[in-house]
């Protein structure tokens, strides 16, 4: 698991009080993890805050599971 | 008009979390004042507040985690934490669980505070400050606004009826508990949820009082001493935090169902100061006028009082409410009696009229007083007995709790004994 997949990880973990089993790449915050759309924004700002990036608001719309929040993540890192 | 009756009943006080564990030492005589934990009290004047005692949910201490989830109480304030906890027990005491989609319809909520999310508004204003607004979170304003007490029950219990939120200061906890007998007993609902939540230990609501010039300041070493009304060395009150929430119901919904009825509300009365934004009007008027309003929707004559369940804030303004209970008894001031709970339990401001209306009813559940500890030398003399200290065995079969809010707002609500 890379750096930025853990971390996303576990502040997912921490915010939606979900099983770490339960976080995996493909999961779905809404569908899956049983967030709701002011739980997104939260995710978000907690990722802008742990990776010290912005994440623009129509971007922010299209991270929709672990996997992409990662994906998106690592691009803005490098 | 319906009658309505008080079928339930919850609580979190600086005394105990749960009803029967305030109560209890509330007739014990002990002090819910010690020295401000929440935050660092070194910048403000006042360093005692009257807390809720944190822990795990034993003798009567309170675990947030009993009353929601931490992934819930995170997004909201302190003060929706007390009134989601106060409700659940008042709605488990009544026992009302609607089982079909009309009955949820015919249940609703009116939870009040005076402030509101203080501590989140200040918290995150020196966010906003620090790193800007993209830091603020989604769930600051649905974690602040007051009617959220209202809308979260709502939301947990299905309740679909009248969903409101009464913001009157420290009158807030007595007119939603009026209000809501209201529109149980103009038929626009069967069951309500009715109270009120307050949390604003926090140092911008201490300073903010201390501003106003509202707090004791002159017993920062003998926090259990401070609150005491009517005592001619009281300097002001002491901010207590918490909730009262109690289920109130049309009768005959009460009786075929089978629920243990504690009371019935027999008369609410409203009124207005008109004169200073903190300050009583100094001849008690408006109090005066409330109580008697309250008595004549009750149907009852001064005389049939036999217990006031004060306002008493241990500020000047004590004498004032005593000055208007005695015109308002007459002759019967001799046989009633009043005492300030505040003196146990300091001031919850927005819950106050609320706990006050459950220990009104509770005085007439159990036919005894709580007293006004901390009265060693009475301001005035008043033929009114004060209760001073020690709780008294009486005959209490009508009560009436008063609340007066900043504005010049004031609520009285008369409960008596259902035979």
């Amino acid at each position: 698991m890379s750096d930025v997949e853990e971390r996303v990880k576990k502040i997912v973990v921490e915010h939606l009080s979900v099983d770490e089993e339960k976080v995996t790449k493909t999961a779905s915050f809404i569908d899956d993890l049983g967030a709701d759309s002011l739980d997104t924004v939260e995710l978000v700002m907690a990722f802008e805050e742990e990776f010290g990036i912005e994440i623009p608001d129509d971007a922010a719309e299209t991270i929709q599971t672990v996997g992409d929040a990662v994906t998106f993540i690592s691009g803005a890192q490098s | 008009m319906r009658r309505v009756v008080v079928t339930g009943l919850g609580m979190v006080t600086p005394l105990a979390s749960g009803v029967e564990e305030t109560w209890s030492r509330l007739l014990d005589g002990q002090s819910g004042a010690g020295p401000i934990t929440r935050f660092d009290p070194e910048r403000v004047a006042t360093k005692i507040a009257c807390e809720v005692p944190r822990g795990d949910g034993t003798n009567g201490t309170f675990n947030p985690d009993d009353w929601m989830a931490p992934k819930d109480a995170r997004k909201v304030d302190t003060f929706i934490l007390y009134a989601m906890a106060a409700s659940q027990m008042a709605v488990n005491d009544a026992g009302w669980t609607p089982e079909d989609e009309e009955a949820r319809l015919r249940t609703g909520v009116m939870i009040g505070s005076g402030i509101g999310g203080l501590e989140s508004i200040a918290e995150t204003t020196l966010l906003l400050a620090e790193k800007g607004p993209r830091r603020v979170s989604p769930f600051f304003i649905p974690g602040s606004l007051i009617n959220l007490c209202s809308g979260q029950v709502s939301i947990k219990y299905g309740f679909k009826g009248p969903n409101h939120a009464v913001v009157t200061a420290c009158s807030t906890g007595a007119h939603a508990i009026g209000d809501a007998a209201r529109l149980i007993a103009l038929d626009d609902a069967d069951v309500m949820v009715a109270g009120g939540a307050e949390s604003s230990i926090c140092e911008l609501g201490i300073a903010g009082f201390n501003a106003c010039k509202a707090l004791s300041t002159a017993y920062n070493d003998t926090p259990e001493k401070a609150s005491r009304p009517y005592d001619k060395d009281r300097d002001g009150f002491v901010m207590g935090e918490g909730a009262g929430i109690v289920v109130l119901e049309e009768y005959e919904h009460a009786k075929a169902r089978g629920a243990k009825i504690y009371a019935e509300v027999l008369g609410y009365g409203l009124s207005g100061d008109a004169y200073h934004i903190t300050a009583p009007a100094e001849d008690g008027d408006g109090g005066y006028r409330a109580m008697a309003a309250a008595l004549k929707r009750a149907g009852l004559e001064p005389s049939a009082v036999d217990y006031v369940n004060a306002h008493g804030t241990s500020t000047m303004a004590d004498t004032i409410e005593l000055g208007a209970v005695t015109r308002l008894l007459g002759d019967a001031a001799k046989t009633a009696c009043m005492s300030s709970t505040k003196s146990a339990t300091g001031h919850l401001l927005g819950a106050a009229g609320a706990i006050e209306a459950i220990f009104s009813v509770l005085a007439i559940r159990d036919q005894i007083v709580p007293p006004t500890i901390n009265l060693d030398n009475p301001a005035v003399e008043s033929e009114l007995d004060l209760v001073a200290n020690v709780a008294q065995k009486r005959k209490v079969d009508v009560a009436i709790s008063n609340s007066f809010g900043f504005g010049g707002t004031n609520a009285s609500v008369v409960f008596g004994k259902v035979e």
